[in-house]
């Protein structure tokens, strides 16, 4: 995908920030020396073709009383699409990706009461009869969110 | 104040209804307008500066981890995706934590259970690259920093997204 520089200088910065203030574009205007408007449009169109896939603030699911985990679960080949299916027709489980190893399925759960992620848990492994490991973060190293392009 | 009562402070933050309504209304994203929080205030009814004061004060609390852009690596040409982890001593795993997860390739960082035998993995970094090649060639990388603190590693490749909804919180 080519990239205005614009685009990037957008990315780069707005990565790192957006301002919560009135005005927040005439700080950006600023800084990154471009207009407005241009901003704006950039960053819509981004969003429109999937460079960007969100615009806003990410909110803390564990600090809002909510509950997150990581889950994995060994996943044969003969039965991977039946199990994706009843994997991600709990709408709690956010993300669900294959990944190459005897682990071959690994999701994210969130949800609004932390007891809720063990029920969810549950009812998959009912439903699957495969073992779920459940990998909950116990610590988090900061990061400072980066990706220069 | 010093660290710890910040800390404590936020484990304990309360949401009331105000900031409720922010957080639904703002939990796709912002809207793309000349005034955002304006347009925040008009949905929630609330006023813009109280918009802008909660808002603030959710981000000191760190109910808003950050806000701005989340590019999409994949079409950004990072094709790479790989879930390494890393076997670290117990009592190196804070110390190796912050290390790994100050590097400009790693997106997310963390410490998770192990389930010996079979997994011993406690230390989860994400690393993104264009090819499998350099992602492995960044994995190295982290190797090398953890050094003896380091027991075994592995990297996982993603091979297909099966779930990705739009809500990131």
């Amino acid at each position: 995908m080519n990239l205005h520089e614009h685009d990037k200088k957008i990315i780069n910065q707005l990565q790192g920030g957006f301002p919560i203030c009135e005005n927040p574009w005439k700080e950006l205007e600023k800084t990154l020396e471009i207009p407005a408007d241009e901003i704006i449009s950039r960053i819509k169109k981004m969003k429109s073709e999937g460079v960007i896939s969100r615009f806003g603030p990410m909110y803390h699911a564990e600090k809002m009383g909510g509950g997150l985990t990581l889950a994995a679960m060994k996943v044969d080949k003969e039965r991977y699409d039946e199990v994706t299916e009843i994997v991600n027709s709990f709408s709690e489980v956010a993300h669900n990706y294959e990944r190459e190893h005897e682990l071959s399925m690994w999701f994210v759960i969130a949800t609004e009461l932390p007891q809720q992620v063990q029920q969810v848990i549950d009812k998959i492994e009912q439903k699957t009869g495969i073992n779920v490991y459940n990998m909950p973060k116990l610590q988090e190293f900061f990061l400072g969110l980066k990706f220069e392009i | 104040m010093n660290i710890l009562a910040t800390q404590q402070n936020s484990e304990n933050y309360i949401l009331d209804e105000s900031d409720r309504k922010i957080i639904s209304v703002t939990q796709t994203g912002l809207p793309l307008t000349l005034h955002p929080y304006n347009d925040v205030a008009e949905q929630t009814g609330l006023d813009v500066n109280e918009v802008i004061s909660r808002m603030k004060n959710m981000t000191d609390q760190g109910i808003i981890r950050r806000s701005g852009v989340v590019p999409n690596h994949y079409k950004l040409g990072f094709k790479s995706n790989g879930m390494s982890v890393w076997h670290v001593q117990e009592e190196k795993i804070t110390q190796s934590g912050e290390k790994v997860g100050a590097l400009d390739f790693v997106s997310h960082c963390y410490q998770r259970p192990q389930f010996l035998p079979e997994w011993p993995y406690n230390l989860f970094a994400m690393v993104h690259g264009k090819t499998h090649d350099e992602v492995h060639e960044k994995v190295k990388k982290i190797a090398d920093l953890l050094a003896g603190d380091n027991l075994a590693h592995q990297v996982l490749f993603s091979t297909r997204i099966l779930k990705k909804t739009g809500l990131r919180i």
